[in-house]
């Protein structure tokens, strides 16, 4: 199954509207709370990541028996350094994200250790690509 | 849909019921349809949280409940009565008086539940400090919160606080005092006062408990009917009065909203309502909020005081209780022969039985057991709901367009249901009018269907 959703750059009241909507698809789908759990704190984190971040975003969702795969796509301002990124407790974002409780560096190594694989590619100036999947079946 | 084996205090009265539809839109978790122009409950879903009773105009919807008669079954009879019960009476009658009729009524005993809350209390803060997954705790006191929590958010089942509420520490110490004084247990009725239709689904069908320690329930309403005309009509100097109430300040106002947060070391919220309850723990799934320690969550506004069987207005319900504080007085001395030992008697045997078993996800949300099924049934409900207006007028008996999608993909609604649809399909002719009354019949019942007609006589 296919879904696709857009987030709006700077709009934190509406970060987490995707990572809602996936978890009520998969409550429908009888998909093990604790993998719920996880796809969803992997999928906010990524959310608020190009709200914070970035301009405008793009999600996209496939789901089947065994897996449930999630592309973030966004324009923005790009990672210069993916490693450093990665590292616990990084973070550029500025006094006024800080301020809302974002930014403390622990999103991407949260995103990392919710999921089964994570891959992600950054140009800077003109945007990231964020992949993820995690496995249904051990 | 299935799976009806759950105990439901909350009945709807076919005799009686009207099928206004008022019940199912209230429904915090869609839990009744109307069928044949009467309101069903589908059992699985209902948490009891009684927001229907509040709303039907023509009480069709019932809370069974035990016959007072009940209580002489037994040879003693404890009435276990919460706080709010006294919040239900005018202020001058004293708290003195209103046990004293209850004694003179019939009972052998009158407890106070919230006298296992200062037990309770030492094993929460005694708790340890939860895994991080498992924060923040939520609290078992609000049955109803259980319920919704096991039907509605699986994945927080693990957070619920796995110890007895006040209720039941209060029953199984008095069936511990009762043992003691000799008495065997077949004798003893504890019969708990209840505000809500959750905690009589509760005794009747405990979540993460064999059985209850509670012999039966009585509804509020129709014991505080009961006490005031015997205390309007005489009074009452002929019995024993049984000494006044001992619980302390944070005892009485347990029930109360923030009745257990403040309490609670660490970062504790409380949130009354259910409808601000799931709309707090849809983003709790989320794992939005980090560093809460502990959740009091009650499905009443005002918590216990705005219980659907309280009959005071929720406000000066629990103004009464905040207040009784004020005046407080511990009154140590025992006033009648039977009264039972403090409760710190037993307190060793009480921390040892105040665990709960773990509590059990019960999923309604699931459209198949299996995955690959149910996401073509996920399809279907999708495709479905694109030809639906989305405008949840309520007209097919189901509460939404959504509801009646998902009804249909379960083999339990049809789309001709839809009144926009019908229109659609007698404008091509391939709905005729016959079938399309017959069908708005079916949902309806007759008389709602056919009164223009039969009233214009046309
Ligand atoms: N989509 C993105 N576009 C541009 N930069 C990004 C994006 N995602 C992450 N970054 C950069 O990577 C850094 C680390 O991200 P991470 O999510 O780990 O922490 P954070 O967002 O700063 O804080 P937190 O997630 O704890 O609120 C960010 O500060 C930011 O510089
Ligand atoms: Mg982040």
């Amino acid at each position: 199954m296919h879904f696709e959703f857009n987030i709006e750059g700077g709009n934190f009241s509406k970060a987490g509207t995707a990572s809602s909507q996936l978890k009520k698809i998969l409550k429908q789908l009888n998909v093990d709370p604790k993998v719920i759990k996880r796809v969803v704190v992997a999928l906010y984190e990524a959310e608020v990541n190009v709200v914070a971040h970035a301009y405008t975003g793009q999600i996209f969702i496939d789901i089947d028996t065994n897996k449930i795969e999630i592309k973030l796509v966004d324009e923005g301002p790009g990672i210069p350094n993916i490693e450093l990124a990665m590292q616990q407790g990084y973070s550029t974002a500025s006094p006024a994200v800080r301020e809302m409780g974002f930014g403390a560096g622990m999103g991407l190594p949260n995103i990392k250790n919710n999921t089964d694989e994570l891959h992600v590619a950054s140009e800077v100036g003109k945007g990231t690509t964020v992949k993820m999947a995690i496995f249904l079946i051990s | 849909m299935g799976n009806t084996n759950f105990h439901h205090a909350l009945k709807i009265r076919e005799d009686l019921c009207i099928g206004c539809s008022h019940c199912m839109n209230v429904c915090p978790t869609e839990a009744i349809r109307v069928k044949n122009g009467k309101s069903v409950l589908f059992g699985d879903r209902c948490v009891d949280c009684g927001e229907c009773f509040r709303v039907c105009p023509v009480s069709a919807i019932i809370i069974d409940h035990d016959d007072f008669n009940n209580i002489f079954d037994y040879k003693y009879r404890v009435a276990l009565v919460p706080a709010v019960f006294t919040g239900q009476f005018p202020v001058d009658i004293s708290l003195r008086q209103i046990f004293s009729v209850l004694i003179d009524i019939g009972f052998t005993h009158v407890y106070e539940v919230e006298n296992g809350v200062e037990i309770l209390l030492e094993a929460i803060n005694e708790t340890s400090t939860p895994q991080p997954e498992k924060k923040p705790l939520i609290s078992s006191f609000c049955p109803a919160i259980v319920r919704l929590i096991q039907v509605k958010f699986p994945a927080l089942v693990d957070n619920i606080l796995l110890l007895k509420p006040p209720l039941d520490i209060s029953a199984l110490h008095i069936r511990k005092e009762m043992e003691e004084k000799g008495i065997p247990a077949e004798e003893t009725g504890i019969f708990y006062v209840t505000p809500c239709a959750a905690k009589i689904a509760a005794i009747k069908d405990p979540v993460g408990e064999a059985a209850s320690a509670i012999t039966g329930v009585i509804n509020m309403d129709i014991l505080f009917n009961r006490v005031y005309r015997q205390v309007k009509q005489k009074n009452n100097h002929t019995c024993a009065l049984p000494s006044g109430s001992k619980l302390s300040n944070v005892a009485m106002c347990w029930s109360l909203t923030n009745g257990e947060a403040p309490h609670v070391k660490g970062r504790s919220l409380a949130i009354d309502e259910i409808k601000n309850v799931i709309e707090f723990l849809e983003r709790l799934e989320n794992d939005e909020f980090s560093d809460i320690d502990f959740l009091e969550l009650r499905a009443c506004d005002e918590s216990c005081a705005g219980g659907v069987l309280t009959i005071s207005n929720r406000f000066l319900a629990a103004e009464r209780l905040r207040n009784h504080v004020e005046n407080f007085q511990p009154n140590p001395e025992l006033q009648y022969p039977d009264s039972l030992r403090s409760i710190y008697q037993n307190s060793e045997y009480l921390q040892e039985n105040i665990s709960i078993e773990k509590v059990y996800p019960r999923s309604i949300l699931k459209l198949d057991d299996n995955m690959a099924e149910a996401m073509k049934k996920m399809e279907r409900v999708n495709r479905i709901m694109q030809l639906l207006p989305m405008v949840d007028c309520g007209i097919c008996g189901a509460p939404s367009c959504q509801a009646l999608a998902q009804d249909i993909v379960q083999g339990l609604g049809n789309i001709k249901h839809c009144i926009f649809i019908q229109k659609i399909l007698e404008q091509k002719g391939e709905l005729n009018l016959e079938d399309s009354v017959k069908i708005m019949q079916d949902i309806w019942g007759y008389g709602k269907t056919n009164k223009y007609r039969d009233l214009k006589g046309i």
